[in-house]
Order: structure tokens, then C-alpha cells, then sequence
């Protein structure tokens, strides 16, 4: 049943796949950090009709499957004249449906500073811009690390749906080495071993550095 | 095509699966949540050790590989599913191990006082866990479990992917016969919006509900 020699001479080729999959979770990860403190401090600002509409955006790329906006990206995308890679259009899928995401962990990390800091930040006659780059996002990211950090692992493994997209990253690859053999047992279990391992023990630093932040307030 | 059309075609051909499969997962989900949940508290280091493998396993790796996992790796070793309950049956364990974790951690945080307060009753074990710490544990659980069933309906999408006949499956097979491709694929992020939108602003309730006249 399960084919040591086999299983080691499928390795390299689904390890070799692996780069796809770190280099979209990263792209995607950076892509949903920017657009999500992008979205957060939207949703602060006080006209109505802005925040209104950001939040209504918020709620449907939430509420719907990544995997159909992954399809909505690829395919309807070129219809009106934007087409794009799978690669592209995988990391801009990410990254939007996590931006969602992070925006709400920004807004916690900012609705958390304290409420003096804006009225100190504006006694000291220091700009719109600046109150926000010097003083409150300075002290709302910090305490929100961990949670990021949880989101990114999240993200590595929602990667695997960048194949229904065509992309050819590690489970892909396994389904196309598995469908040439008819052996998919040792191909899928090796991806599942990778994605354990490289997010298992990811999540446990991600603990430990939420343990030692919180010891230190 | 009309939209209307459409959108008649989408719901009449797929929304037996998605909510059949949304539906038992969320059962077998709550089920493998409070078992594992609770045995992750347990006095023997065994049942902690199980448990707490089965939701590393469960969150350690992807839920595509899961589903691909017992899909088409299982068969080999002579366990065979059909392709709805390899859905049912991926997605349940997959959110069963999260489920677990807002399990624990709500029972966690209820005050030890009430824990002291059923001993120096000389109340049971059951009788403590079962009348004073999972009544005041499950209010705080609602809202997490609530999101947590948003999650689970978005994550039925990937069985289209093991060839069953849900909504994007439906999306799909509609889009290579009719080329709507906008139409189909736009009324296909409105019904999963539509069905999602209930249970959403449900749990906002709750929260909003729990969170009222508490520091």
C-alpha cells in the first residue's frame, strides 16, 4: 500500500512545487496587510457614504467563498479586458478576500489606542496624516502581531484553492503526479506532511510570542 | 441567458448540496467540537494527548488536502466514501478541531469561583460541568460558533472540486455550456451573500446581545 521507494522519488518534484506555494502565500499576505490597513482606516473616516460603502464591501468579500472569487478573478475578469496569470490573479484573490480579514484586526489594534492619543496628537497641532503615522498606527499594530501572524498561516494554507485556478503549486502538482500513476496516497500524504510541519510549528511561536507580549503589559 | 434565468438554473441544480452538506458538517462539526473540546481537559494525559492530536492534524493542514485525502488517497487503502459524505465528512472534522477551541476556551473562561462554588456544594462532576459551567460557557461560545458556520458555508464550496453537484459546481458546468461567464459568476457570490447574510446578522445580534451592560 504505501511505497517508501515510491513516495521518495515523488519528494523533489512536489518539493519543487513548494516555491509556488510560499511565494503566493507571501505576495497574497503583503497584497492583504496593505489593502487591509487601507480598509480599516477607511472605515474610520466620517463621511458617511465612504464608510458605509467600505463596510458593505467588507461584509460580501467576507460572507462569499474564496474559491468563487478566485473564479470570478480568472474569468470574468478578461471579459472586460483584464487577464490575467494564475499566479496574479491567485495572490490578488488572496489578498483581497484577507484584506477583509485584517481590516478588522487593524480596526481592533486602532479603536484600542487610547482615546487621548488623538486629542494629545491634535493639542500638539500635528497633521491628519501624521497623527496617523506617527502616533496611532505606531501603537495599534504592535499589540496585533499575533493575530496577523495567525492570519498568515491561514493563508498558507487556503493556497491549495489557487488550484482550481490552474495553478500548479504543491497539491497540484500531487493530483498531476497521482493521476499519471494512479497512486495518489503517497503524493497527498507528503503535501499534508509539509503543510503540518511548516504551519504546526508556526502557530506554536505565534503562541509563545502572544504569551510573552501579554506578560509584558 | 437572462440573469433571472440564471440564477434559477444556479439554485435549482445546486442548492440541495450546499446546504445538505453545510447543514450535516455543522452537525458532526459541534459534535467532534465538544467531545474533543472537553477531552482536551481531561485528567488523562491519553485523552488530552488524542484530542489535542486530532486538532493539530485537523488545523495543521489544509482542508483541500483533506478533502482530496479521503477523496481519492483512502480508496487505496480500501476505505471508499461517496463524494457527499467525503464532503460532510472532511469539512465536520476540519471545523470540528476549530470548534473545539472556542469550546475549551469558553469553558476556560468562566470564573473559577463558580468551579468553587459547585465543589463546596458537593455537587458532582457532571452535575457541575452540565448545570453551572456549560450554561454560562455556551453564551459566551454562540458568537465564535456563529462565524465559525459562516466559515463552514463558504468552505462547501471546495467540494465542487471531488465532483459534487453544489453551487459553484453548478456555476461551473453552467458557464461551460452558456458562456455567461459575468452573469453566472456574479449571481453566484449573490446566493452564497444571500444565504450567509441570516446567520450573519444573527451573530452580530448575539454579540451585541452578550456584550450589553458588561464591562
Amino acid at each position: 500500500m504505501w511505497d517508501w521507494n515510491y513516495a521518495f522519488s515523488i519528494l523533489p518534484q512536489i518539493l519543487s512545487a513548494l516555491k509556488i506555494t510560499v511565494a503566493a502565500t507571501f505576495s497574497g499576505f503583503l497584497l492583504a496587510l496593505a489593502l487591509g490597513l487601507i480598509l480599516s482606516v477607511l472605515s474610520r473616516i466620517n463621511i458617511r457614504p465612504v464608510s458605509l460603502v467600505v463596510k458593505g464591501l467588507v461584509q460580501f468579500i467576507r460572507d462569499t467563498p474564496l474559491l468563487v472569487q478566485l473564479y470570478f478573478i480568472f474569468y470574468v475578469f478578461p471579459k472586460f479586458g483584464l487577464t490575467l496569470e494564475p499566479f496574479t490573479a491567485g495572490i490578488l484573490g488572496l489578498g483581497i478576500h484577507y484584506a477583509t480579514y485584517l481590516s478588522e484586526v487593524f480596526r481592533s489594534g486602532i479603536e484600542a489606542v487610547h482615546a487621548g492619543q488623538w486629542e494629545a496628537a491634535k493639542a500638539l497641532n500635528f497633521s491628519r496624516i501624521k497623527t496617523w503615522t506617527r502616533i496611532i498606527l505606531p501603537q495599534a499594530i504592535p499589540p496585533v502581531i499575533p493575530v496577523i501572524g495567525n492570519y498568515l498561516i491561514t493563508m498558507f494554507k487556503e493556497t491549495p484553492l489557487l488550484s482550481a485556478i490552474t495553478l500548479v503549486e504543491i497539491l497540484q502538482t500531487a493530483k498531476i503526479i497521482g493521476a499519471g500513476s494512479f497512486r495518489y496516497l503517497e503524493g497527498f500524504t507528503i503535501v499534508g506532511v509539509i503543510f503540518f510541519l511548516l504551519s504546526y510549528p508556526s502557530s506554536l511561536l505565534i503562541n509563545k510570542l502572544e504569551i510573552k507580549m501579554n506578560n509584558q503589559n | 441567458m437572462s440573469t433571472f434565468e440564471i440564477f434559477i438554473a444556479l439554485v435549482k441544480g445546486g442548492i440541495q448540496v450546499t446546504i445538505q452538506v453545510t447543514f450535516f458538517s455543522t452537525i458532526l462539526a459541534v459534535i467532534l467540537g465538544f467531545i474533543s473540546g472537553l477531552a482536551r481537559m481531561s485528567r488523562y494525559k491519553i485523552i488530552r494527548f488524542i484530542s489535542g492530536a486530532y486538532i493539530e492534524i485537523f488545523r495543521g493542514t489544509s482542508l483541500l488536502v483533506q478533502l482530496f485525502w479521503i477523496y481519492f488517497a483512502l480508496p487505496i487503502i480500501g476505505i471508499r466514501f461517496s463524494p457527499i459524505s467525503t464532503g460532510i465528512l472532511a469539512i465536520g472534522l476540519n471545523y470540528g478541531a476549530y470548534c473545539s477551541e472556542i469550546v475549551r476556551s469558553a469553558i476556560q473562561s468562566v470564573p473559577a469561583g463558580q468551579t468553587e462554588a459547585c465543589i463546596a456544594l458537593n455537587m458532582t462532576k457532571a452535575q457541575r460541568m452540565r448545570r453551572v459551567i456549560l450554561p454560562q460557557a455556551f453564551t459566551m461560545m454562540l458568537p465564535n460558533l456563529g462565524n465559525q458556520l459562516i466559515e463552514l458555508l463558504k468552505s462547501t464550496s471546495l467540494v465542487s472540486m471531488i465532483t459534487l453537484n453544489d453551487l459553484t459546481y453548478q456555476g461551473n458546468i453552467l458557464n461551460a455550456t452558456t458562456l455567461e461567464t459575468t452573469k453566472i459568476y456574479t449571481m453566484l457570490l449573490a446566493i452564497y451573500f444571500i444565504i450567509a447574510l441570516p446567520i450573519t446578522q444573527c451573530t452580530k445580534f448575539l454579540e451585541r446581545k452578550f456584550s450589553e451592560g458588561r464591562a
